[in-house]
């Protein structure tokens, strides 16, 4: 049966949610690992049975759960992530030394070609790859040996490696996005890289147009569009056709242009969903009034899409990987807030209903389509 | 054999119940007793004290006796009571829910 799998990592464990093709009645299971930080879970492109998660707490640290049935069963496997050579330090908040030190798991992606292996980016910022479906880990070193790790620093958030995207055509080449870091691209396969933020501009670093610091928060590509990029920024949306070589800004007509969370519609590269937030520190949509904006013109013209989200007494935060599309013929849409309100459009933003409401503060949402 | 108590969120990890039974060799200490765990255990690696540095993680206290034992030695003695199993040594998770 067609449908789709939702899952959903919250602070206080994860949920798996099933619908058919019609999204509109939802079997909700959960919470897993209840207790239990879930940043995030996401599924294999090449097994939709497959799904890792990213299991963390203060108390007892980080852990990795992998499903290979789908999500009715889990079993930990490794989680061990050992910097492979000496960290050194990055910048704290205050500009002084900070020391590298292993926090947790941001982001789990699964190869786009190969069964068991899978990235992780982690905090403080580096890439790991697992050959072995998560038992082992090891880093690829060359990124946070990039010679301008020393001016790295943390985002609010802590310095974390949120984002890692492939490219479907060339398994080498791997962009991943760092806060406060930037982006920094690998056309080896992870084992020298390149800081790509030609274009970025941001006021809260000394010099605007700095090489690296750059706050970016979510980049987002069409599969068949690789070397197009769409990136929220702290402040800013930005768009790359040059692989991330070079960006421009986009924001247009946006209310906002501070947000966290950025996608593209499954069958359509030009068009693009964001939550624009009031502010760095006002984490909340203008006016109480939850809206996701979307630009049909790969960006500067913007439609507020507001039919079914609350629009006054709203005041939530959508994280960086609390949005994703679905890949039926009717585009699916879906995003998150720290309230726990999970939101679903099954017409390709035009029309929003709640799928479930009051689930803990929500960390990721990832949908996977199932044939 | 030395009693060790688990907190409920390491139980579900370890599949176990809240006590667990150990035998360990040589001298009962925090890493006697926390390497014969892992060792019994894999899935505990890493969730107690850190892989590699074996730092006790920054959450997480143990108690044995009425006593708190969070900030000795690793190779210290522990009381001849856990070493009896008259006395379990208890992995506590701080006072610190959220």
């Amino acid at each position: 049966m067609a449908g789709v799998r939702l899952l959903v990592g919250t602070a206080k464990g994860g949920f798996v949610l099933t619908s058919d093709e019609g999204r509109r009645d939802w079997e909700v299971e959960g919470p897993l690992f209840g207790g239990w930080e879930i940043f995030h879970m996401q599924g294999s492109p090449l097994d939709t049975d497959r799904i890792y998660a990213s299991q963390a707490g203060g108390w007892f640290g980080q852990v990795i759960q992998r499903s290979d049935d789908g999500g009715r069963s889990w079993n930990p496997v490794g989680n061990e992530f050992s910097y492979a050579t000496v960290p050194g330090t990055h910048q704290w908040y205050d500009g002084t030394p900070h020391p590298w030190e292993f926090a947790k798991v941001w982001h789990l992606e699964p190869s786009l070609t190969e069964h068991d292996v899978v990235y992780a980016g982690i905090e403080d910022a580096g890439l790991f790859r697992s050959d072995d479906a998560g038992m082992t880990w090891q880093e690829l070193q060359g990124l946070r040996e990039h010679g301008t790790g020393p001016k790295w620093q943390p985002g609010a958030g802590g310095l974390c490696l949120h984002t890692i995207v492939q490219d479907p055509r060339d398994p080498q080449r791997i962009l991943v996005a760092i806060s406060a870091a930037g982006t920094f691209r690998s056309d080896d396969g992870g084992t020298t890289w390149k800081a790509t933020n030609k274009g970025l501009r941001s006021g809260e670093i000394p010099d605007e147009d700095a090489e690296v610091g750059h706050c970016v928060h979510k980049i987002a590509r069409h599969p068949t569009r690789p070397d197009t990029l769409f990136m929220q920024k702290h402040w800013d949306v930005m768009r790359s056709d040059d692989g991330g070589d070079s960006w421009r800004e986009i924001s247009g007509n946006l209310p906002t242009d501070f947000g966290f969370a950025i996608d593209v519609h499954a069958h359509d590269p030009e068009t693009v969903y964001v939550v624009p937030i009031k502010s760095d520190s006002e984490h909340y949509p203008i006016d109480g009034a939850l809206q996701v904006w979307r630009s049909t013109t790969g960006g500067d013209e913007w439609e507020p899409l507001t039919r079914g989200l609350p629009q006054k007494n709203c005041y939530v935060n959508v994280l960086r990987d609390c949005m994703a599309v679905d890949r039926l013929d009717d585009c699916g849409v879906y995003f998150g807030t720290t309230s726990g309100q999970l939101f679903g459009s099954a017409d390709a933003g035009d029309t929003w209903a709640p799928i479930v409401e009051g689930l803990p503060r929500i960390l990721s949402v990832e949908a996977q389509t199932l044939s | 054999m030395v009693r060790v108590l688990l907190p409920a969120h390491l139980r579900n990890l370890a599949q176990t119940g809240p006590e667990v039974h150990l035998e360990v060799n040589g001298p009962v200490t925090q890493r006697a007793i926390l390497d014969t765990l892992e060792a019994t255990y894999p899935v505990l690696r890493g969730t107690i004290r850190d892989h590699g540095t074996h730092k006790r993680r920054a959450f997480v206290r143990f108690f044995a006796c009425g006593e708190d034992h969070s900030h000795d030695a690793p190779d210290d003695p522990l009381p001849d009571a856990v070493a009896r199993g008259d006395e379990p040594f208890a992995v506590i998770g701080a006072m610190a829910g959220g």
